[in-house]
């Protein structure tokens, strides 16, 4: 089942409060998404810890009921230059 | 272990570039397994794949096995590096190249 973008954004934020979600409908079909999430929490972790929290945000939807979901993760631009 | 861990385990261990995906290097059945082949293709190196499609006991294991829940999943050297969207970072940034050992197209190359 298709699952509105606010819906990602509203769990990303529930699991990591102070993050920036960006939210984009591929296809326009609620069910291929691209987001990018900010969080200062995501400072020294890796890649896949960084994508890791995202997806237990997200509580078992992704590679399920939600097929696909293109993932970028970042740390904000004033902790990386601190 | 269960036989699926074991086997991702053995596949993983004897295969420098190991890519677990959806369809073949041929004929990728997924836009993000697709991205993932080409992203190794340009990088010209030699790979082997599993088609989870057709091993239903390893696609439910795989994600297990790495705590990843999607497909494509990219092992180097044993580790797990990510999905397609870590590679195209890392293959935009040179990460890739240097992990694959490959020259980078800057460098003097061996």
């Amino acid at each position: 089942m298709p699952m509105a973008a606010s819906e990602i954004s509203d769990m990303i934020k529930a699991a990591i409060p102070d993050a920036e979600v960006t939210i984009r409908d591929l296809v326009g079909d609620g069910d291929h998404y691209a987001a990018r999430v900010v969080s200062k929490s995501f400072a020294g972790m890796s890649r896949i810890r960084q994508h890791q929290a995202v997806y237990a945000a997200l509580k078992g939807r992704v590679g399920g009921e939600l097929h696909a979901l293109q993932l970028e993760t970042a740390v904000p631009q004033e902790i990386i230059s601190e | 272990m269960s036989d699926a861990q074991t086997r991702i385990a053995d596949l993983v261990k004897n295969n420098d570039v190991m890519l677990f995906m959806k369809g073949t290097a041929l004929f990728p059945q997924c836009g993000f397994s697709s991205r993932a082949i080409a992203i190794l293709d340009r990088l010209g190196a030699k790979y082997e794949t599993v088609d989870v499609l057709q091993d239903p006991e390893i696609r439910n294991g795989i994600k297990e096995f790495s705590d990843w829940p999607t497909i494509p999943q990219l092992y180097v050297k044993g580790e797990f590096v990510g999905g397609s969207d870590i590679m195209m970072e890392m293959f935009e940034s040179g990460e890739l190249q240097e992990l694959l050992g490959q020259p980078s197209p800057s460098g003097d190359g061996k």
